[in-house]
């Protein structure tokens, strides 16, 4: 720099020196920077905080956002995985009482069946004794009706013969096939 | 760089441009010097510029912003959080946003100039604009430090802690010259000589070529082309140390006004 101002003026050239301030100048760059500097303190500084302390709110109010709805997002899903659980635990149960009370049916069924059985078997059993019953009674009236018969032929006959009473028993016994045969038909 | 200058030729000497180019002719009056310059134009220019696309780009404040938006967000979020926060840091780092983000766009549009063709002439490359912007950050931080600290403020800025007591009279007037009387000075004149060096490389390239290309010797022509490709290396180097200056001197601000809110931590 120096060498510069002395060559210039050695040159003989009436040149000014660079550092020597033009007061006009001096003065236009003050007013030039302080009306900047009030533009940028007044406007655009204001407005570029404004604008900065907006988004971050909106970043962490959609962070919170955001949080909130992942936190209902798990409760729901929690809630569900309870729900799920408690179907599974309601159909396990209905399924077992299914199952109990099928068996219970079951069991009534048998029983019943077992007790209609045993109840027919010993209607049959009464009604067999009952038929036995009649059948030995009038088998006996019969019997006595025939003794009676019986005896009346052998009396008629005079039983003093043993082969005469042979004939007769013969013929009875005869005349009894002969009956029953006819009876049979 | 003047000693550089190409020998004479055949058809006439080179004169490179000089310190006087910086100053050019006023607009108004026409033709004086010490009227309204290309500069005062440019700096009320840049104003506009600025307030402008920030109002615009800040304007809608939607949560889901659009491109322009975008971009004003991207450049505030620049400033705010890689200069202010990084620097400053704590809770009270965003009252010197409006500063640092004013001063660093202000600065970068005023350099920027000289990579913008047809303008082709940063601000700054005079002196008093960068004058101005060292003063004020010079008292911001002063006074940042005095209504932190008190008059404390001065002792603990210039004595530092743990020093042995011998030392001192030695290092306190370091710390005063250093922190009181050089740091302004290079604040504002690192500001001013690169763009002034700058833009004098590209006035230099450009003058360079025109001499070469009216040569009626065809190899002289042809090294125009030389000196073109040099003009734009340096013309890229030139647009990266603007937006660099205007980073670097942003940053420094942060520094100074870190070093003044936490002068008893230091």
């Amino acid at each position: 720099m120096n060498q510069l101002i002395i060559s210039a003026a050695t040159e003989g050239a009436a040149e000014a020196n660079p550092l020597v301030p033009n007061v006009w100048e001096m003065g236009v760059v003050l007013v030039g920077f302080a009306v900047l500097m009030y533009i940028v303190v007044k406007f655009v500084v204001p407005m570029f905080e404004k604008t900065f302390a907006e988004r971050a709110e909106a970043i962490e109010g959609g962070i919170a956002k955001a949080e909130a709805a992942q936190a209902e997002a798990s409760a729901a899903l929690e809630e569900y995985k309870q729900q799920l659980t408690d179907a599974r635990a309601e159909a396990n149960r209905i399924r077992e009482e299914a199952r109990a009370e099928g068996a219970q049916i079951l069991a009534d069924l048998k029983a019943k069946a077992a007790a209609e059985s045993a109840r027919i078997t010993e209607q049959a059993h009464a009604a067999i004794e009952s038929e036995r019953q009649a059948a030995v009674v009038s088998l006996r009236s019969e019997v006595g009706t025939l003794a009676t018969t019986l005896a009346g032929r052998i009396v008629g006959e005079a039983l003093t013969d043993d082969q005469r009473s042979a004939r007769v028993v013969d013929r009875f016994l005869a005349d009894l096939e002969t009956q029953s045969a006819g009876a049979a038909k | 760089m003047i000693a550089l200058a190409l020998p004479a030729q055949d058809s006439g000497s080179f004169t490179p441009p000089g310190i006087d180019e910086m100053h050019l002719p006023a607009i108004l009056p026409w033709g004086a010097h010490d009227g309204f310059s290309k500069q005062m134009l440019l700096v009320i220019l840049s104003v506009v510029i600025i307030a402008t696309f920030f109002i615009l780009a800040a304007r809608k404040q939607q949560l889901v912003p659009g491109k322009l938006q975008f971009a004003g967000e991207m450049a505030y979020g620049f400033v705010r959080n890689g200069i202010a926060k990084d620097i400053i840091g704590g809770k009270d780092f965003i009252k010197y946003v409006p500063l640092l983000f004013s001063l660093f766009f202000f600065i970068l549009v005023n350099n920027i100039y000289g990579a913008i063709p047809v303008i082709q002439l940063p601000s700054f490359s005079h002196v008093g604009g960068a004058y101005v912007m060292a003063g004020i950050v010079y008292f911001t931080w002063i006074i940042i430090g005095i209504k932190k600290n008190g008059l404390k403020y001065f002792k603990l800025a210039t004595v530092p802690s743990g020093v042995p007591w011998y030392i001192l009279p030695i290092v306190v007037p370091i710390e005063i010259i250093s922190n009181f009387l050089v740091r302004p000075v290079t604040h504002s004149l690192r500001l001013f000589a690169t763009m002034l060096a700058g833009h004098l490389i590209v006035m230099l390239a450009g003058s360079g070529i025109e001499f070469l290309v009216m040569q009626e010797n065809v190899l002289l022509k042809g090294a125009s082309v030389l000196v073109l490709v040099g003009a734009v290396a340096m013309y890229m180097l030139e647009a990266l140390i603007m937006a660099l200056q205007a980073y670097v001197f942003t940053l420094l601000t942060a520094i100074y006004i870190e070093g003044a809110l936490h002068a008893d931590s230091h």
